[in-house]
């Protein structure tokens, strides 16, 4: 299965297998998204989901957790958490 | 306000207004603070206690092997059964060094941290479980009857959690590391202290440079309160023209360049080059850049100048691009000490790229790729490597490489899409 996933700072968008991390796609592409720890903990890598919310799997308890900590809004996510199911449009913070 | 003040004489506490007092410690002999910054006469742990009619505020400690001076001084001017608060503006052990022994001995008090905190108070204390704290956030404030303590959150000043605390009846901004520096004069008031602008602007440099973008965010807070006193939590306690530190640090975070490109971008190209090979593509990538209509392109050769000057200049431009030859399986030695004085100024979402002849294996471009990206480039466009001397048709390949990032630069760049499997 195939899911776009698009990154709005460079304008690129990648046909990446269903279930891959942002983190496994955005260094490869060049997007300014950037990481801390890699392992959901230090809210480094939140990025904002501009598309296809949807299409991100549900966030783990940690992540949900992160998230909280960092009072982040409904449209985001920890770029090394977030795995894409479906077509998405993320942008850095 | 007193004439004569020396902390080292005894261990009481000094006033610094009415309500205020100064609980902090002296740390004169330290010459090297966090492995990085040197200090040429120690520094102080400044810790502050208000007091107000429903109870008492400790702001900050002090290092550990500091606490026995914090506690004789705050011993000197409130028992532990009258602190009903405990602000942490910021939880690096410096200043929380005497947090685990305060909270035994005022086991009622409340402790305030930044909301960004929990999780380093938590590891600082190996305590998950019985700890009880406050997260606070920008315009949050907590009552002591007729004192009030509103707090500012100032992330990345200089850590996530780093956090001012406004006292407003009496126009005093406990500021945490900002405003500080590493400098230590018994005399404790920068009216009275020996002359500091060198250790003020060093730290300045050292620890906020970095985070330029968080300096204005934070002054835009801070530039609108009337202060009659800012209480930091090293070096000097300013009361003497407060705003001037505050106009300092607008100052020191604004550009140091005039700006001539205007609304240009700006592409800055450093290279070094053995036979010329290097140089060769540099110049043709310089060349495709300055196609794009509003880039502004510079060209450097890393074998003919200092890199401090340098990293002023990245520290303004919008992308750069390093060009290496590849010896011994490396980039070259200037080029890692350009990136490795990067980390003085701020780089996160800069265009980052990297080029370079080679002659066996050619590792050097994605080395710096790599550093790239830790230092928070984007890089968008692939590394581009030429095996010895370049053809015209591979030089040609460089000066697309140049237009391509003047296009990324200007946001002229078309949508573009790949197979995941290509990037791999």
């Amino acid at each position: 299965m195939k899911a776009q996933l698009t990154f709005a700072d460079i304008d690129v968008s990648v046909n990446v297998p269903a279930g891959i991390r942002v983190i496994d796609v955005s260094e490869k592409v060049g997007s300014g998204i950037v990481y801390g720890c890699r392992e959901g903990d230090c809210g480094t890598c939140m990025m904002e989901v501009l598309e296809g919310m949807e299409n991100l799997n549900t966030p783990s308890v940690l992540e949900d957790k992160i998230l909280r900590e960092n009072m982040a809004g409904k449209r985001f996510r920890l770029a090394c958490q977030a795995q894409v199911i479906g077509d998405v449009t993320v942008n850095p913070i | 306000m007193d004439a004569v003040i020396n902390a080292a004489t005894n261990r009481e506490a000094i006033q610094v207004a009415e309500r205020v007092h100064w609980v902090g410690a002296l740390d004169p002999q330290l010459r090297t603070f966090d492995l990085i910054l040197q200090t040429a006469n120690g520094t102080t742990y400044n810790a502050y206690l208000l007091r107000g009619s429903e109870g008492v505020a400790v702001i900050d400690t002090v290092k550990e092997e500091f606490a026995d001076e914090f506690f004789t001084r705050l011993e000197s001017v409130a028992d532990y059964s009258e602190i009903k608060v405990i602000v942490l503006n910021h939880l690096e052990p410096d200043h929380t060094g005497a947090l685990p022994t305060l909270l035994q001995r005022a086991p009622q008090a409340q402790v305030y941290i930044s909301y960004k905190a929990p999780k380093m108070l938590k590891a600082l204390l190996k305590d998950e479980q019985t700890l009880q704290f406050n997260p606070v956030n920008t315009g949050d404030e907590i009552s002591l009857g007729d004192r009030t303590l509103r707090f500012i959150h100032t992330p990345y000043l200089h850590w996530p959690d780093t956090q001012c605390a406004y006292l407003p009846e009496d126009y005093i901004l406990f500021s945490g590391d900002v405003f500080g520096c590493h400098f230590c004069d018994t005399r404790l008031f920068n009216d009275l202290c020996g002359d500091f602008r060198f250790s003020f602007e060093y730290y300045y440099a050292h620890i906020m440079r970095p985070f330029r973008k968080y300096v204005l965010e934070a002054l835009q807070h801070i530039e609108p309160l009337e202060l009659e006193i800012i209480a930091p939590s090293h070096g000097p306690i300013l009361r003497d023209r407060p705003n001037s530190y505050v106009q300092r640090f607008r100052e020191l975070a604004t550009s140091k360049l005039p700006i001539e490109q205007g609304s240009d971008k700006t592409l800055l190209i450093f290279y070094l080059s053995s036979y010329g090979n290097t140089a060769k593509m540099a110049q043709a990538v310089c060349s495709g850049a300055e196609t794009v209509a509003n880039v502004r392109v510079s060209l450097y050769d890393l074998a003919g100048g200092e890199v401090e000057p340098f990293v002023n200049l990245v520290e303004e431009a919008d992308g750069i691009a390093l060009g290496s030859p590849t010896i011994n399986g490396d980039a070259t030695k200037p080029i890692w000490d350009l990136l490795s004085s990067m980390v003085m100024i701020e780089t996160q979402g800069k265009l980052g790229a990297a080029f370079g002849s080679y002659g066996w294996s050619g590792e050097a471009v994605d080395m710096l790729e790599s550093r790239l990206r830790g230092l928070k480039f984007k890089v968008p466009v692939p590394g581009f490597r030429v095996k010895l001397i370049p053809t015209e048709e591979e030089l040609q390949q460089c000066h697309d490489f140049g237009v391509q990032l003047g296009k990324v630069l200007t946001g002229k760049t078309t949508h573009k899409v790949i197979d995941f499997e290509d990037l791999v």
